[in-house]
């Protein structure tokens, strides 16, 4: 039996609105919205939504670098919201970050070198010597070579910067790896690329990725797991086979058919949904989807629904699967 | 029975930078015809939005300028057309919707008033008339609420509402031709699926043709007729989707083709292209593609591949494909130094 690295529950994160003369919070934005979920050891778990629906903030907050308004983050058991700033930052040396923008995320100032070696240095490797090593080793993991240490971000293409945000998230041998949108700023060409060295470091060094996506093929590609977010809630969350072949949710239902097959024989029905994601400073009453649901019910407006087990391991937030609603 | 309207023949579009001169789009022959959607695919860099501008017109002069080749819609060289005659075209004949629906609208002005001056600048209408029509259109794009919509700015609608509005706009003066850049690559794909179901909507009332310019092969599974895969300022292979999706001849396509990851299938390892498309400059000897392609051999890396005809309308720039008798544009050698 695996054990969950990582456990979230009840995770919230609101966004407060200020306005008004004195500057008083005037409401909230939530972005999260009790949010669930375990991955276990070296397990990639996808996320997925829209833009907007609260990926990003979730995936952020179980790093803290958004600080969570309540709920849990369990890492290895330990509950890592109470942590104290310098308990957190070692922690940090776990759980490591990569970014969307390979452009924004490393420093143009710095040489790659710099940029790799900074996490070496703050995790307590002294030893300039044992830093440069391990700054090629590094390089070459990820399929850059050592002669590239001593270059500016600028020197690279996109690709190549991605490879580079790796070596750095993979510089203290992390267990889990938060992978913000990692190709959405790559070609498809290098996207597969990156992809591929995805999975291979996952192998080799036994890591566990939350990866979060807006590009279904991509998540279902990598991933074990899938759950889909929308409007700060995750509506559905299981295995990718059985969330891509058999979606429960009408959300899921109609963002799968939504995706354009690179396949001019697939017919499809597709569900186009009415009108845009609702604002998230004030989402609706009851299931957040009841607006663009072509299912929606009476409940559905009224009482928000519980995110349950309706099968083995699927996990479910809609009333048509609750038998008491019904 | 299909007319053609658009006709690009060996367009050479440079950008002049203090870094010398670099052929953006280098040979580029297109052709649409009148009601038909043409696909233009790539990865960034490959020429295919700078293609667009140029028949728009609309490249940034200087550092860029179209040096050689042709543009015709309907028998007219746009190339040499006067600004005065181009101001008539664009928005009138030929328009075009852009990348970011957040940034193409003027945000100091209401969605109205930017609708409006399209329709009065192309058409001899009373503003009475330019309303009405404006609340038309924008009904037609489907926005709900044209009327009160007309009176708001862009920041008070969401993305997907201001593309609509964006084609509204580009749809006004019934266009022979749309030209859209990646219009739904900065939307979600709830909403690319609302604004492809429109686009082809439009297609079909209004016999508009269509240049969709985009990177995603799915978008182009779903509207287009035909396609033509650019790389590093060229086209490298001409067919129709289905063609170019089930049957890929270039290297590049088959590779770009297969090295997505499909949403219906079992994983397997992704395929990759290794390496990273090349940056163009002057002066290249050879295919574009050989330091990436499987299958480059001797010649390829010293002779320049023309676009060979393969069967029909098919066309692919490969020594693979190359049968001497069937050479359309024999433009190898000319190229070279020019």
């Amino acid at each position: 039996m695996q054990k969950p690295i990582l456990e979230v529950n009840g995770l919230k994160k609101y966004f407060d609105i200020k306005g008004g003369i004195f500057g008083r919070s005037v409401g909230s934005v939530k972005a999260v919205d009790d949010v669930s979920f375990t991955v276990q050891e070296g397990e990639i778990l996808g996320i997925v939504g829209e833009s907007g629906c609260g990926k990003s903030t979730t995936g952020k907050s179980i790093l803290r670098l958004i600080e969570p308004t309540e709920g849990e983050v369990k890492f290895e058991d330990k509950d890592i919201t109470q942590l104290s700033g310098e308990d957190m930052r070692k922690l940090r040396r776990n759980m490591q970050i990569i970014f969307q923008d390979p452009y924004a995320s490393l420093n143009p100032r710095h040489t790659v070198e710099k940029i790799i070696s900074e996490p070496l240095l703050i995790h307590g490797m002294t030893d300039a010597k044992e830093r440069k090593d391990r700054v090629k080793e590094l390089l070459e993991v990820v399929g850059l070579s050592g002669y590239h240490a001593s270059r500016y971000p600028h020197q690279f293409s996109g690709g190549q910067r991605q490879r580079i945000g790796i070596a750095r998230a993979l510089a203290n041998n992390p267990k889990l790896i938060i992978c913000d949108e990692p190709v959405s700023a790559l070609d498809v060409s290098v996207q597969s690329q990156i992809l591929n060295l995805m999975e291979k470091l996952r192998d080799q060094f036994n890591l566990t990725y939350v990866f979060i996506a807006h590009d279904l093929s991509v998540v279902k590609h990598i991933s074990d797991r899938v759950g889909v977010m929308y409007l700060g809630r995750m509506v559905e969350l299981t295995e990718k086979d059985k969330l891509y072949d058999d979606p429960k949710h009408p959300y899921t239902k109609a963002l799968l058919s939504a995706v354009p097959l690179p396949d001019p024989d697939i017919e499809k029905d597709r569900v186009i949904l009415e009108g845009d994601v609702p604002s998230p400073s004030n989402p609706p009453t009851g299931c957040a989807f009841h607006t663009r649901c072509p299912l929606a019910m009476d409940i559905c407006k009224e009482v928000r629904p519980q995110f349950e087990e309706i099968e083995d391991n699927h996990f479910v937030a809609c009333h048509l699967y609750d038998e008491t609603a019904q | 029975m299909s007319e053609e309207i658009l006709n690009i023949n060996e367009l050479h579009t440079h950008f002049f930078t203090d870094n010398g001169e670099i052929p953006a789009v280098d040979g580029v022959s297109i052709s649409v015809n009148k009601g038909e959607v043409v696909g233009i695919v790539g990865e960034s860099g490959c020429g295919k939005s700078v293609t667009s501008l140029s028949i728009m017109q609309l490249v940034p002069s200087p550092p860029g300028k179209i040096v050689s080749g042709s543009i015709e819609f309907k028998g007219e060289n746009l190339v040499r057309s006067s600004k005065k005659r181009m101001k008539q075209i664009r928005g009138n004949e030929i328009s075009m919707i852009f990348q970011e629906p957040m940034t193409s609208l003027d945000p100091l002005f209401t969605i109205g008033n930017q609708l409006r001056e399209a329709i009065r600048l192309h058409q001899n209408v009373s503003k009475k008339e330019a309303i009405r029509k404006s609340i038309e259109m924008l009904k037609l794009v489907g926005i709900p609420r044209a009327e009160e919509v007309i009176d708001e700015y862009p920041h008070q609608l969401s993305g997907g509402m201001r593309q609509r509005v964006m084609i509204a706009i580009a749809m006004a003066c019934d266009p022979e031709i749309l030209i859209a850049d990646e219009p739904t690559t900065a939307l979600d794909v709830t909403i690319q699926a609302q604004i492809l179901d429109l686009m082809k909507r439009l297609n079909e009332e209004k016999e508009t043709a269509i240049v969709l310019i985009t990177h995603d092969l799915g978008v182009v599974a779903e509207i287009c007729d035909r396609v033509v895969v650019m790389y590093a300022g060229q086209v490298v292979e001409e067919g129709t989707t289905r063609e170019i999706l089930k049957d890929p001849q270039h290297p590049y396509s088959k590779g770009l083709i297969r090295s997505l990851p499909k949403i219906h299938e079992r994983d397997q390892k992704l395929y990759s292209i290794p390496g990273t498309v090349p940056k163009p400059k002057m002066g290249m000897v050879g295919c574009r593609f050989k330091d990436r392609c499987e299958f480059a051999y001797d010649r390829c890396f010293e002779e320049n591949p023309a676009l060979y005809s393969i069967e029909g309308n098919r066309r692919s720039r490969c020594f693979l494909s190359d049968d001497p008798e069937k050479v359309v544009t024999e433009n190898a050698e000319a190229n070279i130094g020019s």
